[in-house]
């Protein structure tokens, strides 16, 4: 994709705050969820799951449950397509076990019967005989040499020889010479940190309705951040074409990452193929967090030199990602997000992806680079506080700027964290007064941003109105920016415009709402069919008016002759085009298909002040203020929002979340009573302020928003808690417990 | 399994069903009487996103069994409009972008306008307390509280 380099910065529409096109439907109770849809002869499906963290799966005896009225089908791996290979296989052997269950709540089998009750009744009768093996869920456990192996041929070829075959993928990259850079430092801090998994928490779990005939034609809805990925999955598992199976994404109830594969939907699927009638599964949370998407937990090592001036002389790290029982991890990400943010003449990271008796992980907002920038920037912390350097300045200095080569290996172009620093630096929050007892900690954060393969179509009415067919699942108010963008471009009020989540079989492939890409690649690929409409719009002007086309331009929705030379016309508005469009050509429509690479990378910059109290342990988030660029807020609000709700997901990291293993490898939080995210009142409210340095990849100059805000939270938080608490947390989360022992430990130590 | 014959009030309108003893109000809602807008987020009273009102009590639905309704008077998120004109708070919260995702906007707005109904003039803290069984993931909050408490300023000047 070209860049545009004489991006646009007089708005009517962009930055403004209308109303959201679906938010009727979202207050009333109207909008259709992935469990809110029903079909005539419905079937109920339940899935019988592993109670063993590893364990060989000898016999599953279906007989009781299939005597049980009411039931109609059992599906085993029987029934799913063979001989798939990649990560085709690895989601198959996720969604149904075959030879091994591999961790607490891996699916085995599944009931479809004709109430819920009655498939879950028939699940309990489901009768699996298991021979227990020895298992591991830590990370540092899994690498080590005794470790229980999990499978012997998951291990890549970048794999170097002589480490356990738990380690399955290895990533290593960086410039300069660190050794040489360690010993030009005035001060070397290394240190250890782990961070536990957590799990996105979308508050609405997967669900899906499928109608799969013998045909080999099928029907599925599905709550899914990607439905086109859902449709390519699906068609492969249970071994259909991927074109005779439509998908229709449901209003999506949250996903940050994990609804970007499939899980109960290609088994709902199989249900239907075998018991000829449509099939409706429906996980509990229990499910949702035993046996989808979590992050990885970690254990990193990092290291950091300093002149005594602020400036870093070399930096090194080291991340190791456990990411359940298939490889995956985004250790990658870890390590080339680590250092992103600082110009570095001496950098190198590495990184291993280690499988475990876990759920297979799922990409979590910017998956990686939170529990990276955790670990580098509370070295960073460190090193300010023994040298007595102020931590913004520190940043500023050594900050990434255009033409930087990245600690991963590009130049930079045109970025905006030097901005974010100076925003943070004049914000009152970063000189406000702190109480005793609290602490200020801040941080930067990096996020790359995606493209992505993406496809609009916009089709005009003859009333002058218009309908844009995106593909992209709008999880949180894009059908807004998707209006506002094609409203720039075509002139036309906000509220003439109905834009629609289409389904497979409407639109050409569209990537996943995943990778802050929506605004970006779906508004880029809107605002260019928006002006391929314009164009045809234009050409019936020039042939009422009998002038070349080139001689038309389009303004504040009318076709106007481009100057004195092209004839002296009155300006033809949109719907007057529109009105006469059937006897004049026949309808307008415009289209766009590209897969966009100037998606343009985002940093950002967090202030928070934290009080600890040294009695109980707890941590109160005081005071919180999120900076980042977002190239061009097409709806500010909208942006505002995705910068809040990173920004609680992370507090909600540093402080709480955690997937907790018993020694039997099952997992012993599993409902949101044990699993604690986030609640209104643990929280204030959260200060943003959004910089906008354009990005040179877009029209508007737009900068996907949504996963940078979750990157600098860790850090930020663990050292406002260092700082209040007079002691160095580096094991996330940073419970009540943990912070006592840390106290506890810190005292016997004093 | 034989069902239980009930007989209970929905949004104003009387209504009959049968239901398994083991059914959730919930479950009775979404699966009998259609009405999908209270959410199962997590069937263990943890999230809210269930929230209706029973006798004016606000509740959640998945912690109470169907058969339990004969004679009640329940109110879910369909019956908050009125008729064409949304509650203040339904109108705040498009206004405010108080919700991204959207699915645990249901609860949240069942349990604030619970909230208005007790106090019409809500600190921040008492917003933030009575809505702490309200899980939202999407927000951080920030916008729902501001809303609620927009709309309550607003509802005691137009009182």
């Amino acid at each position: 994709m070209a860049l545009d380099n004489n991006i646009n910065t007089d708005f009517k529409f962009i930055g403004t705050r209308p109303d959201r096109p679906d938010g009727q439907d979202k207050v009333t109770g109207r909008a259709l969820f992935g469990a809110d849809s029903y079909a005539p002869g419905m079937l109920h499906g339940a899935i019988i799951r592993s109670p063993h963290a590893h364990a060989r799966i000898l016999s599953i005896d279906t007989s009781k449950a299939e005597a049980l009225e009411g039931v109609k089908a059992i599906v085993t791996r029987a029934d799913f397509a063979d001989g798939l290979s990649g990560e085709f296989g690895f989601v198959l052997e996720n969604v149904m076990a075959g030879e091994k269950a591999l961790y607490d709540g891996h699916a085995v089998a599944a009931v479809a019967a004709s109430s819920a009750l009655i498939a879950r009744d028939a699940a309990k009768l489901v009768k699996v005989n298991y021979e227990i093996l020895p298992h591991v869920t830590d990370v540092d456990a899994a690498m080590a040499e005794d470790a229980p192996i999990l499978n012997d041929t998951y291990a890549d070829s970048s794999v170097p020889s002589g480490l356990h075959p738990n380690v399955v993928r290895f990533h290593e990259s960086g410039h300069g010479d660190v050794e040489t850079g360690f010993s030009n430092a005035d001060l070397v801090i290394e240190n250890s940190f782990k961070t536990e998994a957590t799990h996105q928490g979308y508050i609405e779990p997967h669900a899906c309705l499928a109608t799969l005939g013998s045909d080999g034609k099928g029907e599925l809805w599905c709550t899914t951040q990607g439905h086109w990925i859902a449709q390519k999955t699906c068609a492969a598992l249970v071994g259909i074409d991927t074109s005779q199976l439509r998908v229709t994404a449901s209003e999506i109830g949250g996903g940050f990452g994990g609804k970007t594969t499939v899980f109960v939907e290609p088994v709902a699927l199989a249900l239907s193929r075998k018991a000829s009638r449509p099939v409706k599964i429906v996980m509990n949370r229990s499910e949702v967090f035993r046996a989808t998407g979590p992050t990885s937990s970690t254990s990193m090592d990092v290291k950091i030199g300093m002149m005594k001036d602020g400036t870093i002389t070399a930096a090194q790290g080291v991340f190791r990602l456990q990411g359940g029982a298939f490889p995956g991890s985004p250790m990658e990400f870890s390590a080339m997000c680590a250092f992103a943010p600082y110009n570095l003449e001496n950098v190198k990271q590495v990184g291993y992806d280690v499988i475990a008796n876990r759920p297979k992980q799922a990409a979590y907002r910017a998956p990686g680079a939170p529990m990276a920038s955790f670990a580098v920037e509370s070295v960073i912390d460190e090193l300010c506080n023994k040298l007595e350097l102020d931590p913004i300045e520190v940043r500023l200095k050594n900050a990434s700027r255009e033409g930087t080569k990245a600690s991963y290996g590009p130049r930079f172009q045109r970025i905006g964290l030097v901005e974010t620093l100076e925003a943070a630096k004049a914000h009152p929050h970063y000189t406000a007064p702190l109480e005793p007892g609290q602490g200020r900690g801040v941080s930067c954060g990096f996020w790359f941003n995606h493209g992505g393969e993406t496809s609009v179509s916009l089709a005009l009415s003859e009333d002058g109105t218009c309908q844009i067919s995106v593909g992209t699942p709008d999880i949180g108010g894009s059908r807004a920016s998707m209006a506002l963008m094609a409203a720039e471009v075509l002139g036309i009020p906000y509220e003439n415009f109905r834009v629609t989540v289409a389904d497979t079989a409407t639109l050409g492939y569209n990537d996943v709402s995943h990778g802050s890409r929506v605004t970006y690649a779906s508004g880029l690929a809107t605002i260019k069919a928006a002006q391929d409409a314009v164009a045809k719009l234009s050409k019936r002007a020039a042939a009422k008016w009998g002038i070349p086309e080139d001689a038309v331009y389009w303004e504040d929705g009318c076709a106007k002759p481009s100057g004195a030379n092209a004839g002296n016309f009155d300006p033809i508005p949109l719907a007057e085009i529109t009105k006469k469009m059937g006897s004049t050509g026949g309808p307008i429509s415009g289209h766009f298909e590209a897969t966009p690479e100037g998606a343009g990378v985002s940093f950002g910059t967090h202030i928070v002040d934290a009080e600890v109290d040294p009695e109980t342990g707890k941590t109160a988030v005081v005071r919180y203020t999120v900076i980042q660029d977002a190239g061009k807020a097409i709806h500010p609000t909208y942006v505002e929002g995705q910068f809040q709700g990173g920004a609680a997901q992370g507090i909600g990291w540093a402080l709480n979340e955690e997937y907790i293993y018993g020694d039997d490898g099952r997992l012993q939080n599993s409902i949101f009573l044990d699993y604690r995210v986030p609640v209104a009142s643990d929280l204030p409210m959260i200060d943003t302020v959004i910089v906008e340095v354009p990005n040179p990849g877009h029209p508007y100059g737009v900068r996907g928003v949504g996963e940078t805000g979750i990157v600098p939270p860790l850090a930020a938080i663990a050292n406002a808690v260092s700082a209040a608490a007079g002691v160095r947390l580096r094991h996330l989360p940073m419970s009540p417990p943990r912070i006592l022992r840390a106290l506890k430990a810190e005292l016997s130590d004093g | 399994m034989k069902k239980i014959h009930v007989t209970t009030t929905v949004n104003g309108d009387t209504v009959e069903y049968l239901c398994d003893t083991r059914e959730t109000m919930l479950d009775v809602l979404r699966d009998r009487l259609n009405l999908t807008g209270a959410k199962e987020g997590c069937g263990t009273g943890d999230c809210g996103a269930c929230s209706v009102t029973v006798d004016d009590r606000l509740v959640c639905s998945c912690l109470m069994l169907g058969v339990e309704a004969e004679g009640k008077k329940i109110t879910t998120i369909e019956g908050m409009a009125d008729g064409e004109t949304l509650h203040p708070l339904q109108k705040k919260f498009i206004e405010y972008a108080a919700l991204q995702c959207g699915i645990c906007t249901p609860g949240i707005l069942v349990a604030a306008k619970s909230l208005l109904e007790k106090n019409p003039d809500p600190t921040e803290s008492e917003v933030r307390f009575w809505l702490a069984g309200n899980l939202c993931r999407c927000t951080g909050y920030d916008k729902i509280i501001r809303a609620v408490m927009d709309t309550a300023a607003d509802m005691r000047n137009a009182s």
